[in-house]
């Protein structure tokens, strides 16, 4: 599964660790995360993330 | 004498009792030319209220300039718009201190706090929108991350319609005035401050100015933790904050450099003439002399950067290496520029300057380079690359 890393802060999404603390259990892939969720640390929106290649 | 260090009205209720750091040259890596000064605020409601505090060391000043108008342990709320430790840093022991019945900050100053100050008193989370009854004034917060770090927020008294806005708005300048009215020279340090500490987040700016312009919200006056307290243009700080965040390049190019043998040095002079030529305003910058922090506010307004580089066993001068890491965090948009050096051997340099300019998204022209000392040919190579862009400067873009 495809990692997302923030343009703002540099924090990489990554589906396999989920982001349990605002509700993403492990293996969540990037399109089942909700519109609505941000950035843990900087508070952008998903719009903010670029594919890490 | 009885105790010389004033707390400072600013409203009818709010207090301005920070400190002024008049030696401060070298603020993490900024140079700050003019000192600085670390605002805090203190709010005389029934529950007296204090917002941020100051850098460790001036913790006596402050307390000085709180005494000088209430018992400091009568404050019964603290508030901690931004975590970073100019505004922190005497925040244990002002809690050690004073024992306030409260301690608020967004929730990722909660966290930034703890990381901070391992053993610090509670602090409570305040979230987008929460306000606080301070005895019939009410103090509402507004989560404004990464402007410029994930914690920081604003917080708004609405009775006197004071916007306390960390480190947005503010600039580094050590004065005993504390209005932009009365500190008239201040654009340059406003400047530097936008392009040092904001540029990289022009975008969360420019949707903050749009929500403020949609939500029709005009305070009376921007407190923010360092420099003059807007209370005359602040309209205008707001107007230059937006066009700053826009970026578009004017017609100035700064051509930046360093030199061993005076060689690539001829090249950036012959290449500012090339500019100057074609009316292009030019700021030439040698790097051995020159601050990383002036050249980003040099380039705030430009639409081109030149970088000149001579090759010291097969890399970029250091100094090059230092402004180049620095501009691309800062991430400038809509540059124009090129490469250009003098070599001895192979000359790699030209082409890791040009790399990082690319990786800069700087939009590059052909580099110029030359071996040894730039003979006609090579200084025609560089003015004519000055022309150029000059001319390219002033296409539509």
């Amino acid at each position: 599964m495809k990692k997302y890393v923030c343009k703002v802060c540099g924090y990489i999404y990554d589906p396999e660790v989920g982001d349990p603390e605002h509700g993403l259990p492990p293996q969540t892939p990037w399109e089942a995360v909700p519109a609505d969720w941000v950035c843990p640390i900087c508070g952008v929106s998903k719009e903010d993330f670029e594919p890490v290649e | 004498m009885k105790e010389p260090l004033k707390a400072v009205r600013i409203t009818d209720k709010v207090y301005w009792v920070g400190a002024v750091d008049w030696d401060i040259r070298d603020f993490h890596g900024y140079s700050t030319n003019r000192g600085t000064s670390y605002n805090a605020y203190l709010i005389l409601a029934e529950k007296p209220t204090l917002i941020d505090t100051v850098k460790a060391p001036f913790l006596p000043e402050m307390m000085a300039r709180i005494s000088s108008v209430i018992d400091p342990k009568a404050i019964r709320l603290v508030v901690s718009n931004h975590s970073e430790m100019d505004h922190s840093g005497a925040l244990p022991e002002l809690l050690k201190l004073i024992e306030p019945e409260k301690v608020v900050a967004s929730p990722a100053g909660v966290k930034a706090l703890r990381a901070h100050f391992h053993d610090l008193a509670p602090v409570q989370a305040v979230k987008e929108g929460e306000s606080l009854d301070l005895g019939g004034d009410r103090l509402s917060f507004r989560m404004t991350p990464m402007l410029h770090w994930p914690d920081s927020m604003f917080s708004y008294l609405e009775s006197d319609g004071v916007l306390f806005s960390n480190d947005a708005f503010g600039m580094h300048l050590a004065s005993l005035s504390r209005f932009d009215d009365e500190v008239p020279d201040w654009r340059y340090e406003a400047a530097k401050y936008y392009a040092n500490i904001l540029l990289p987040f022009s975008d969360i700016v420019l949707a903050l100015l749009d929500k403020f312009d949609k939500t029709g919200f005009s305070p009376k006056m921007i407190a923010p933790d360092h420099g003059p307290i807007w209370r005359k243009d602040v309209k205008m700080i707001m107007s230059l904050w937006g066009a700053w965040a826009r970026q578009k390049g004017t017609d100035k190019a700064v051509i930046v450099f360093d030199t061993m043998w005076g060689s690539t040095e001829k090249l950036a002079l012959a290449a500012a003439e090339g500019l100057a030529a074609g009316g292009t305003k030019t700021v030439v910058m040698p790097m051995r002399l020159s601050h990383r922090s002036d050249v980003a506010t040099e380039l705030l307004d430009a639409g081109a950067l030149l970088v000149g580089s001579p090759t010291i066993n097969r890399q970029m001068f250091p100094t090059m290496a230092d402004v180049l890491s620095y501009l691309k965090g800062l991430k400038p948009r809509s540059k124009i520029g090129a490469a250009f050096g003098s070599y001895g051997w192979a000359g790699e340099s030209i082409q890791q300057v040009q790399d990082a300019l690319v990786a800069m998204g700087v939009s590059t022209c052909e580099p110029v380079k030359c071996q040894y000392v730039p003979d006609a040919a090579a200084l025609a190579s560089a003015y004519d690359l000055g022309q150029k862009i000059s001319a390219k400067l002033k296409e539509p873009r």
